[in-house]
């Protein structure tokens, strides 16, 4: 099983997710530029600040040339996760609901915390308890989740909204602690925290290699 | 009337910041022939005080600055020693105190651009950010704007270039209201062979700019700000604010290190303060050659840019490499992979000058030589003063016998100086590049893993500390403790010192009692880093920050970074478990005078501190350490600000556990309790593991255990018994100020 | 031709940063005000002002967040 993680010029945590990645798989690296995705199984859009952020988070790197494959891809079934930076993209190239706005605080935030995982299955959590918590750090300035009411009340009805902040821990303000979610099809899912920051004990946490490694098994199966 | 006054130019290289005398050197150094304006406004800035260090060069050559771990030393863009496997480390601090003054989020945000850069510049990624932090008091409104937006500036650069802020310090004290100082300390890991120096070497080698296009930004910046006071009218001085863009930074530094990488380049500088000038007059002295710059080929941002304008500009994101001609068409398509605009600028030469063109023209010819070392150099004229230099503190408590000594440990909790930093530092990433092994907050030092040989789990551990107050108070002894400080807060992470780097943050050196301030914490920093066994690998001196109200305290900066060999067992400061024993270790002979609580209770700065026993340290470090190594503590904490009960609280705070700790015999309990001083330890752990750190002249003393959800201590006839909940609030006080 | 593209929160939108003003001004002494918005402008030089829509729908705004607002130097009003 093969992950793939993009870089866009402005990438952080491109190579953090590289290494998680091949915690439990095989991982290479995709360039922004390239309209190659090697014949990955699954695509990982990291976190950090693509294009500087400039404009609005997320939504230049959107336009990038690889983005056309991925959304192709996507579309076509393939599993893609979008973290912090990644999630902003997705929802900007369309591939998620919703939209991330600025945290309320209007500040940068770095927390670990806890989130709870929701029954609904989806391939990124199914090696996870339901009503599980993990602990995870978030790390951004706009995480705030946000969708119009009629679509909120459609992707609760659905059970798209997979990952919430755990009660009093919301950070950024997103609507119902939204913390991350899955398209309609279940095949892609973005979330704020950064699982790849919690895969070793050493470094804080391992309990995002639980969201890793679910993917892995769903993309091999 | 003499020889010099007659000069044509003289007028205007005072202007600029010269004296008559420096003035009549320049000419005398041009064989006899008066500079043009190219030529002038390039020396009046190499020979600046940020540049040339004309004030303390002479006694910084009295820091030791070899050793055995030493692999790049002073004078390059930053010192680094050897942390084994092949791997070095780089590391430096430098300044941004006036930039930020005047605006305080881009001063932050391109300090720590600045200082990123002298870190790739050798070749080494940046992998850890920390920052020093002074201002006034924290109910004045100026402070709580430069505080609010230099930390968002800082956060602003760091994390958005993907490099970790693992820790830093802030102190919040009258004497810095006018001149607050932002510190940035950048650390950078690379294999040592390909560390990269920046002298300049082979006629005909092509000199290649490289990253943001070149505009007025910062002329007359950092240089000659840096170089005089603030006074009045600051606000004229904002469009010479330089903006930092990190996302450019971002893709010059993964620029950079691939040219490197690749060993595509011949040297590498970065462009900080006077930017091409500095850039390139240095990487020709250091090569013993000579450069021609063309600044018809320098890409512009703004039109009708004057030659002088494009030599000293100090736009942000830029930087200068030397590359063989038949490489240059490679590091082209390297810095095209990065988006990064490149353009070949000139060439090395020969001529032992710095000529600049502008195509054909011939603008400016001048001795390399002449720029960079032509400068003189001034001894220092110290005196230590008569009379005290600082008021006292501003009383905010009563800190008498007769106070309930449980008040006072909750009003230092909520000291800005001592109240908890996790309101700051989650404005800022510490944990991308997956290196962090202790967070800000979690230990006494940040901690960061090496690549595992085999087994072993290799890390570094870094400090960053410095007392302005308590070197107001006595400027040698006042120093020696902020170097010891750090090297205490390494061994309870269990790690060994292997380099040091220092900001020298003081007032106007020409002052006689400025001077002496410098003179003595210089003394105290050398004397100190020789007890420790380091080098001082590199560092910066900020001089003349005063204010209206006069000098601010002397603050020497101190950076110190070290080994230990797994950081699986890295120290810890919270408690950990119930039953645990707890223990003072090392010679802590603590004092009031100079101390938090002596500011709080508006108490005048005593003229000398108590002498420190450095031997006796020295050893409760190194026990201290081994026994972090060993894994027998369960935690370490070191006695700072605020005293052993404000460290226990720590404890206590940081392990979510109360502790029952006596002092039977103690007839001075205010001292015990609050005092400060070198050497003193808070250790938790079993019995026998606490026992076991006595001998060879170190004072163990098991005073209490670990307990319940209360902190209990009792000294002598005082009692302390509070909540943790109590604790807690008190210790979240700086929690307001960002709501 | 000139154009400038002015982008702001939708109106039910939460805008921290134009709370934030809203919060500072009185502070200031500047009373009496409300409804303070922070967005953003655009100024570009544009061959085909009649492709600007399609550039803030795509790029330049986030229609699900954002309201945007097109003027053209020396078109009327």
């Amino acid at each position: 099983m093969k992950f793939g993680v993009i870089s866009f010029p402005g990438s952080c945590d491109d190579t953090d997710a590289l290494s998680a990645c091949g915690r439990v798989g095989e991982a290479v690296a995709l360039w922004h530029a390239d309209h190659d995705l090697a014949g990955v199984d699954a695509v990982v859009v990291p976190g950090g600040f693509s294009y500087g952020d400039y404009l609005r988070a997320g939504a230049i790197a959107r336009f990038a040339p690889i983005m056309t494959e991925v959304i192709e891809f996507a579309h076509a079934g393939g599993y893609v996760m979008g973290i912090c930076n990644g999630f902003q993209v997705c929802c900007e190239a369309g591939l998620l609901p919703g939209a991330l706005l600025s945290n309320l605080s209007r500040r940068f935030v770095f927390r670990q915390v806890r989130l709870r995982v929701l029954g609904e299955p989806s391939p990124f959590t199914a090696a996870i308890e339901p009503g599980a918590e993990l602990s995870i750090p978030v790390k951004h300035t706009t995480g705030r989740y946000f969708a119009p009411p009629e679509m909120l009340a459609r992707l609760h009805a659905a059970g798209q909204v997979v990952l919430r902040y755990a009660p009093g821990e919301n950070p950024n303000g997103s609507l119902d602690d939204i913390a991350g979610v899955v398209n309609e099809a279940r095949n892609v899912f973005g979330l704020m925290p950064h699982p790849e920051h919690a895969v070793d004990q050493l470094t804080g946490s391992t309990d995002g290699l639980s969201l890793f490694a679910s993917l892995a098994a769903a993309a091999a199966a | 009337m003499s020889a010099v006054d007659s000069l044509a130019g003289v007028e205007q290289a005072v202007a600029l910041g010269l004296t008559q005398d420096e003035y009549g050197l320049v000419v005398a150094s041009l064989g006899g022939r008066e500079p043009n304006d190219v030529e002038l406004a390039m020396f009046s800035l190499l020979w600046s005080e940020h540049c040339s260090y004309k004030h303390s060069k002479i006694l910084l050559r009295t820091l030791p600055s070899s050793g055995e771990r030493l692999v790049l030393g002073p004078g390059e863009n930053a010192g680094a020693v050897d942390v084994g496997g092949g791997l070095a480390v780089a590391f430096k601090v430098e300044s941004h105190n006036h930039p930020s003054a005047v605006e305080p989020f881009q001063g932050a945000a391109t300090g720590v651009g600045g200082i990123l850069r002298d870190i790739f510049a050798v070749g080494a990624r940046p992998i850890a950010v920390l920052d020093s932090l002074r201002f006034g008091e924290i109910d004045s409104e100026r402070t709580r704007y430069l505080l609010e937006h230099a930390v968002a500036g800082i956060g602003h650069y760091g994390n958005s270039i993907g490099v970790p802020t693992v820790g830093g310090e802030v102190y919040f004290e009258g004497p810095y209201e006018q001149n607050c100082l932002i510190n940035a300390m950048c650390v950078g890991l690379v294999e040592t062979e390909r560390l990269i120096r920046s002298a300049a070497s082979g006629p005909g080698n092509l000199l290649v700019l490289f990253g943001a296009s070149t505009g007025r930004d910062g002329i007359g910046g950092a240089s000659v700000l840096a170089s005089a006071e603030l006074g009045e009218g600051d606000e004229a001085k904002r469009p010479s604010v330089q903006i930092g863009d990190p996302f450019a930074e971002k893709k010059l530094m993964e620029c950079s290190l691939e040219l490197l990488e690749r060993a595509l380049l011949v040297a590498l500088q970065d462009l900080g303060a006077a930017g091409l000038t500095s850039a390139a007059a240095e990487m020709a002295s250091k090569g013993s050659v000579g450069v021609d710059i063309d600044v018809a080929r320098v890409p512009l941002r703004e039109e009708g840019m004057e030659p002088f304008e494009i030599m000293v500009s100090e736009s942000q994101e830029r930087m200068l490499c030397v590359v063989e001609p038949d490489r240059l068409e490679a590091v082209l398509a390297v810095c095209e992979h990065w988006e990064t605009a490149a353009s070949v600028i000139g060439e090395v030469t020969a001529s032992g000058l710095v000529r600049v063109l502008d195509g054909e023209r011939v603008l400016g010819e001048m001795p390399v030589e002449a720029l960079v070392d032509a400068c003189p150099l001034y001894d220092l004229q110290p005196r230590a003063p008569q009379e005290p230099l600082y008021s006292a503190p501003r009383r905010v408590l009563d800190s008498s016998d007769d106070v309930d000594p449980g008040e006072t440990l909750l009003a230092l909790l909520r000291s800005p100086n001592i109240a908890d930093r996790l309101p700051l530092f989650e404005q800022y990433d510490p944990v991308v590049q997956s290196r962090t092994v202790r967070r800000p907050g979690q230990a006494d030092a940040a901690v960061l893993a090496l690549p595992a040989r085999g087994e072993a789990r290799p890390g570094i551990a870094i400090a960053i500390d410095g007392n302005g107050r308590r070197v107001a108070a006595d400027p040698y002894r006042g120093t020696v403790e902020a170097v010891l400080e750090c090297a205490s807060n390494l061994a309870c992470v269990g790690a060994e010192p292997l380099g040091l780097t220092n900001c020298l943050n003081f007032g106007n050196p020409e002052k006689p009692h400025v001077a002496w301030q410098l003179c003595e914490s210089v003394r105290g920093l050398a004397d100190a880093c020789r007890a420790i066994g380091v080098a001082v690998v590199g560092g910066n001196v900020s001089l003349y920050n005063e204010g209206a109200d006069g000098p601010i305290y002397p603050t020497p900066v101190i950076g110190l970074v070290g080994e230990l060999p797994d950081v699986a067992l890295a120290g810890r400061i919270g408690f950990r478990a119930e039953g645990d024993r707890i223990a003072l270790v090392g010679p802590f002979a603590p004092e009031i005078a100079g101390s938090e609580l002596a500011r709080l209770g508006g108490r005048e700065l005593p003229s000398s501190l108590a002498d420190v026993d450095i031997a006796r340290v020295l050893a409760a470090q190194r026990a201290v350490r081994d026994a972090v190594r060993s894994g027998s503590l369960a935690s370490a904490h070191d006695i700072a600000e605020g005293g052993l009960a404000t460290a226990l609280a720590e404890c206590c705070l940081a392990g979510g556990l109360g502790a029952e700790v006596a002092f039977d015999d103690t007839v001075k309990p205010l001292r015990a309790l609050f005092g400060e001083g070198s050497g003193g330890f808070v250790v938790s752990g079993g019995e026998g593991a606490l026992r076991a750190l006595g001998g060879a002249g170190v004072a163990v003393r098991i005073v209490g255990l670990v307990s319940g959800t209360r902190l209990t201590i009792v000294a002598g006839e005082a009692r302390i018994e509070l909540a943790l909940e109590r604790l807690r609030e008190a210790h979240g006080a700086l929690r307001a100020l960002f709501d | 031709m000139k154009a400038r593209v002015l982008v702001r929160p939708k109106a039910g939108i939460l805008d921290p940063q134009g709370a934030a003003v809203e919060r500072a001004l009185p502070a200031l002494g500047f009373e009496g005000v409300s409804d303070v918005r922070v967005g953003r402008l655009i100024e570009l030089e544009v061959s085909d002002p009649a492709r600007l829509q399609e550039m803030c729908e795509r790029l330049l705004a986030n229609p699900l967040i954002e309201d945007y607002e097109v003027l053209l130097e020396g078109a009327a009003g």
